[in-house]
């Protein structure tokens, strides 16, 4: 096991995602004892002093994101837990969704708590069916435990949950693409400022943090922060449920004490390479995170100080692992089908970037590519990097930039000789 | 879509006041699960219902992958293409599959049963490729298992 589990500490059974089960596991106590003996206040205090950041991918500190909210302000506060999970190397929220979700629940419930929040929400991807049902599941169960509604558990507190279906949009991962969504709308970002814990859902202040983020709640109030602080490195606290896939022996969600080492994770604990794979590189935390080779991970640690010292980040903590052979060409073209397809059109420099992008790269792997291909992929990479309103332009620089830079011989390879130095491989063990 | 409203107006009750622009998702969701695609009556009667403008319904339509105006075969094949399941073997399989059933992604065989689409990453990465039948994973597939389950089916 990769370190101190937090949340994957059970066996899972047909019957572990129920209520009952739950419940059996010590499920619900947390709440009961926040709502007996802690103010709103202290339980944002608590979060804050724990460090916890955030898991979707931002690593931003969740204490800080709620202090924003004034408890006195005379509005009505929304939480949102975005389980939009739509990064592609990413399917850990999945996890918590179909085998822990009233663990969700009832960091939500916490959380709603120290929000003074009414009605809460979870953003789930449309496509999650199996989530969707073990959710709304949970969800009704709680409802008739007397967990959701009007007076929880016989005390002044009050909280619905609305389980909200997406419906095809990677760009509404983004937290306020997410919100737009929630209002019935196209799921197009904002502009911040404001922030969306000023003005977000129909313009009022909302937190919206991932789902993971939202189930370490209940481990931080359940624990204490100050023993939550001792499991990690003292700057980035706690675990990391990583979605590891790809040329990898034992593909899967582990959850990664944050400090272990990589090649130890990757070697022992996923089992290594697939048969006869060589390990070439990694893209560490969804595809918007910069590629990191062999070479580069030889003694990084899973944490965010150690990948940023690497050159990138922990990201949404899908990893994907590439083997030699792996022609980074075609990788490439994979991806940026993939960003032109999901950009969501509202910001020019993204809009037509992605498309400009898509069709240099078509036209490589098509054997015409041109001299100054490889620079003008640089160049619309760095025209759009904080020329959009949501990050997604960025990321696809971010991720074009890196491959580029680490893999330009196969690119000019690819121009010069009209054919992939490597066959255009994707797929370098056949798979049964 | 007059017959489901009785179940929007559950649904109502669970979101705050003044949500009713919220509805607009989960109720084209609802319609398309009835119907098989969103008509225009169903646009009609969803602006009258809703109260909400007709600009916003189309928009969404227009919107989501995962909403559509025109009837699609019995069974929707849809098959990951994104960077994991390429990685191990989807690209084989979506070829498999259009010599199987004799389309191209985005066609419908000429019998009505089968629509074969690719799609971006399902959130399944760990056990690619992954190919989603109507609402269904199907994981670690390859092409002797997906002949088996679409053999299977009416």
């Amino acid at each position: 096991m990769p370190g101190t589990q937090l949340l994957m500490t059970f066996p899972v059974t047909a019957t572990s995602h129920s209520i009952a089960d739950y419940r059996a596991r010590g499920g619900y106590a947390t709440l009961m004892k926040v709502l007996e003996t802690k103010t709103p206040q202290e339980v944002t205090q608590e979060v804050t002093l724990s460090g916890i950041l955030g898991h979707g991918g931002a690593a931003f500190a969740a204490g800080r994101k709620w202090q924003v909210i004034k408890l006195d302000d005379g509005q009505p506060h929304f939480l949102c837990a975005n389980a939009d999970e739509g990064e592609p190397g990413t399917f850990k929220d999945r996890w918590i969704l179909e085998h822990n979700p009233h663990m969700l629940i009832e960091g939500m419930l916490i959380a709603a708590y120290a929000l003074q929040v009414r009605n809460a929400f979870v953003y789930i991807r449309g496509e999650f069916d199996l989530p969707f049902r073990r959710l709304q599941g949970a969800v009704d169960e709680a409802y008739a435990a007397g967990l959701l509604g009007e007076g929880i558990l016989g005390v002044d507190f009050s909280c619905d949950l609305v389980v909200y279906r997406g419906a095809g949009s990677y760009v509404c991962g983004e937290a306020s693409g997410l919100l737009s969504s929630i209002e019935g709308k196209r799921g197009y970002p904002r502009n911040r400022p404001p922030r969306l814990t000023v003005k977000g859902l129909f313009q009022l202040p909302t937190v919206v943090n991932n789902v993971e983020t939202l189930t370490n709640i209940t481990v931080i109030l359940a624990m204490g922060a100050e023993a939550f602080k001792k499991v990690g490195t003292p700057k980035s606290p706690g675990t990391q449920l990583v979605s590891i896939s790809g040329h990898i022996a034992r593909p899967g969600v582990y959850e990664v004490e944050h400090g272990y080492p990589l090649k130890k994770f990757l070697f022992e604990d996923c089992g290594g390479m697939m048969p006869g794979a060589k390990l070439k590189c990694i893209i560490p935390g969804g595809i918007s995170t910069k590629v990191l080779t062999a070479a580069e991970i030889e003694s990084v640690t899973y944490d965010h100080a150690s990948f940023s010292a690497a050159g990138s980040s922990l990201g949404s903590g899908g990893m994907i692992v590439i083997a030699e052979g792996t022609c980074m060409v075609r990788l490439l073209q994979v991806l940026l089908r993939f960003y032109h397809h999901e950009s969501c059109g509202q910001c020019t420099p993204c809009r037509e970037g992605m498309g400009w992008m898509h069709r240099i790269i078509d036209r490589i792997v098509a054997g015409s590519g041109r001299p100054g291909d490889i620079d003008q992929l640089y160049q619309i990479s760095r025209w759009n990097d904080g020329n959009t309103i949501c990050g997604m332009g960025d990321a696809a620089g971010y991720a074009t930039i890196g491959i580029l830079d680490k893999y330009r011989d196969e690119f000019e390879h690819f121009i010069t000789q009209k054919r992939s130095r490597l066959d255009g491989n994707l797929e370098v063990v056949a798979h049964a | 879509m007059k017959h489901l409203i009785p179940e929007f107006e559950r649904w109502k009750a669970r979101f705050p006041k003044g949500f009713e622009s919220s509805l607009v998702l989960p109720c084209v969701r609802r319609i398309q699960e009835d119907r098989g695609y969103v008509a225009d009556s169903d646009i009609d009667g969803l602006v009258e219902y809703l109260g909400v403008p007709r600009m916003q319904i189309e928009q969404v339509l227009s919107y989501y992958t995962q909403f559509r105006r025109k009837a699609i075969g019995r069974w929707h094949v849809q098959t990951c293409r994104n960077i994991t399941c390429s990685m191990r073997g989807a690209e084989r399989l979506i070829d498999h599959l259009a010599k199987k059933l004799g389309v191209a992604p985005g066609e419908t065989t000429a019998d009505g049963r089968f629509t074969l689409s690719t799609v971006e990453c399902l959130g399944s990465c760990g056990t690619a490729p992954v190919v989603m039948v109507n609402d269904t994973y199907h994981e670690n597939m390859s092409a002797g298992k997906i002949d088996a389950l679409l053999d299977g089916l009416e």
